[in-house]
């Protein structure tokens, strides 16, 4: 193997670790705030592709502009889901039920798409998504370079949004102890159904970058959803930080395992590294406490 | 555990969506009515299907091949006076559930003839259950070795054999002048017994003409990220790409990345998914399909009446043009023309003479071309096509000299164009 082949795995696998961790921050926000396991996180990816799917093709706007559109959209979805749904769970089995509930919203999302756009797989098409920029003789395809910064930006804004501001400390406060937060005069519910509102928008955005990434039907999340909740687990659970850091950590290995060993032990790699790691750090990369550690 | 009225109907909606999402669904139907008798019992016949999970857009395809030909089939009078009914069950594209379900339709539902699920990798396990009970395994998408190596006597493949998919196409490309002929190969394939039967294949005849393989690498059918395998095949600089692929996302993400990284090879071929038709335009974008090989049993434009009529049929039932059908629904089609034909010329429903029509090397007749099966089941009758997209269509180019054949387009042109 050439250090160029290496060195070319290394800047694929932290480009597509940008998209990753753009998909990932939704899961870790949802769970750091709210206690909640999103398993619908990989069908919402899914259901953003789908709708700047629709306005690229049905009404011509952008890929980016059209997240403009289909972000505030899903916050409001995110928000009905949390007072709809996640709301009404007691707080001792919020966790564990959550998985159950999420997954009932994942099979409904899916089969509602099912039934708009079929099973066939589509891909979102734009001139920067076959187009690369070539510098040091390598390719980087604007698509993966522009998710990377639309990551970077998005997770450093939920960082000051978690940590310079008044809500993001009623964020934290409700997360630490929600009595002693109701006591201050913080409005808990009201807190958490705007985070999951907000991570749900998140989600919309991953969405959009991993459906001119990758072909997708209505079945494509559960292929994501392991993979992402690995990266949360191992950025630690509620970390923003946590989740770019492993996501990036972890595509980089399968793209430099692939590339130097084998394409059949990079999966492997992939979930190992996973277990390494939290035999050594159990609460995960920037997991110590979740969300307060950054 | 208390928990809320609200959340207690959540639960049991979570829960049903689960069972259905587990497979086990099934959605019988009769098909439309013809000439037989009203009052002769409709004959049932049961397949299980991929209509969820990785295969799905294979499933439903063939869901659609079976569901045209049992229309026609009824339209004809059904089989020996009797109509055609349908039962067809989700597996969510999992050979455990696929197991359960033709134990399902035989052991307890009593259907009189099965059809096969889609895929090798469904076809092995479920032909043991048919074979358990003595029912004639006709299939349509179970090719691999894997299915023969069995040795089981009920299994019947109306398609070719996989393993020589690629055989036109690499004597094609050995037979071109010392001059244009490509120098260099690359094999990235999925760990799939679909896809790499066929490439030792390919590449031995590759190799005896001179063509040097630079890569050749299995990935696991997990794999989501595909970048590092297509940028290592670009390094590569192969001539040809031969890309073995079972289904349409993988063969875009090669696409995509070549694009990307501006490699155009002089040849792409990929074992499935620029069968798809309109899925695969989509998927890989408008002109990018244009040059890209794939092998088949079928295509849209296939010269054959019977084919003609149902591709007809196809598109007044579902909309399109030819070159969106699916080859998928062509096999199931087969499936389901091959095993009347057993039915009228033994005259009866028992699975026990059906298979020892099949094996009696008799020469039926499907929309797929001829077919005839050697002991083991595969058909021997059909040769392999190989197909090209040219200016938006997907059109046959080997083997040449044939009517409508059109000359294969080489070197590939442009992405994009």
């Amino acid at each position: 193997m050439s250090a160029t082949a290496l060195l070319q795995a290394i800047v694929d696998g932290v480009l597509t670790g940008g998209v990753y961790a753009l998909m990932a921050a939704g899961l870790s926000l949802v769970f750091g705030v709210m206690d909640v396991i999103n398993i619908a996180q990989g069908v919402l990816i899914v259901l953003g592709a789908y709708l700047s799917y629709v306005l690229s093709v049905h009404l011509g706007i952008d890929l980016f502009a059209g997240l403009l559109i289909i972000a505030p959209l899903f916050f409001v979805l995110g928000m009905g889901i949390e007072w709809g749904l996640m709301r009404r769970l007691r707080e001792g089995d919020r966790t564990a039920m959550s998985i159950l509930v999420t997954y009932a919203v994942a099979i409904v999302i899916e089969g509602v798409l099912t039934l708009v756009f079929g099973i066939d797989f589509v891909q979102l098409h734009a001139p920067y998504v076959d187009s690369s920029l070539h510098i040091f003789g390598f390719f980087l395809p604007y698509i993966y370079v522009l998710g990377f910064a639309l990551a970077a930006a998005l997770l450093a804004g939920l960082y000051v949004m978690l940590y310079r501001t008044k809500f993001g400390r009623a964020v934290r406060a409700s997360l630490q102890n929600r009595m002693a937060a109701d006591l201050v005069g913080i409005n808990v519910a009201r807190t958490r159904t705007i985070s999951m509102g907000i991570g749900v928008a998140v989600t919309a955005v991953g969405g959009m970058v991993f459906g001119a990434t990758n072909a997708f039907n209505p079945n494509s999340g559960y292929d994501l959803i392991s993979r992402l909740l690995a990266i949360v687990i191992l950025g630690g659970m509620g970390s923003i930080g946590g989740a770019m850091a492993a996501a990036v950590f972890l595509l980089v290995l399968n793209d430099v395992v692939a590339v130097a060993w084998s394409p059949v032990w990079a999966p492997l790699v992939f979930f190992a590294a996973l277990v390494v790691v939290l035999s050594v750090k159990p609460e995960g990369l920037f997991g110590k406490p979740p969300v307060r550690a950054q | 555990m208390r928990v809320s009225k609200h959340f207690t109907g959540t639960c049991v909606v979570a829960v049903a969506a689960l069972v259905a999402a587990c497979g086990g669904s099934s959605s019988g139907s009769s098909s439309s009515t013809g000439g037989s008798s009203p009052n002769a019992k409709p004959i049932t016949i049961g397949t299980s299907l991929s209509l969820s999970g990785d295969f799905a857009a294979d499933g439903q395809a063939f869901e659609r091949g079976y569901r045209l030909w049992a229309d026609d089939a009824n339209a004809k009078g059904g089989l020996l006076g009797h109509k055609v009914k349908l039962q067809v069950i989700s597996d969510s594209s999992r050979p455990d559930q696929v197991v359960s379900n033709y134990q399902k339709l035989i052991g307890s539902n009593h259907d009189e003839l099965v059809f096969g699920p889609f895929s090798t990798l469904l076809t092995v396990p479920s032909s043991k259950i048919a074979n358990r009970y003595g029912y004639a395994f006709v299939e349509g998408a179970g090719g691999g070795p894997a299915v023969f190596a069995t040795g089981l006597k009920n299994v019947f493949d109306v398609s070719i054999p996989v393993k020589d998919n690629l055989v036109a196409f690499a004597q094609y490309i050995a037979a071109l002048p010392a001059g244009q002929r490509p120098k260099t190969a690359a094999y990235p394939t999925v760990n799939e017994q679909f896809t790499q039967p066929q490439i030792p294949v390919a590449r031995k005849i590759l190799e005896a003409a001179g063509v040097k393989t630079v890569y050749s690498k299995v990935f696991p059918a997990e794999v989501t990220d595909f970048t590092p395998i297509a940028g290592q095949v670009v390094a590569a600089h192969p001539d040809i790409v031969v890309l073995g692929s079972v289904d349409v996302p993988t063969v875009s993400s090669f696409v995509h990345a070549f694009v990307q990284q501006r490699f155009n090879p002089k040849a792409f071929i990929a074992t499935a998914g620029p069968d798809q038709g309109a899925a695969f335009v989509k998927a890989v974008g408008q002109g990018n399909q244009n040059g890209i090989f794939v092998p088949n049993g079928w295509f849209g434009g296939f010269r054959k009446a019977d084919s003609e009529k149902m591709v007809k049929e196809y598109i007044a039932k579902y909309g399109g043009t030819p070159s969106d059908i699916n080859a998928d629904v062509a096999e199931a089609y087969a499936v389901g023309q091959t095993m009347a034909q057993a039915v009228a010329a033994t005259h009866s429903l028992d699975n026990k003479k059906i298979i020892a029509y099949l094996h009696s090397g008799a020469t039926l007749d499907s929309v797929q071309g001829p077919v005839k099966f050697d002991p083991l089941g595969e058909n021997t009758a059909q040769k392999t096509l190989t197909f090209q997209w040219q200016n938006g269509a997907l059109v046959q180019t080997l083997p040449a000299g044939q009517p409508g054949v059109h000359a294969p387009v080489f070197p590939k042109p442009p992405w994009g164009v």
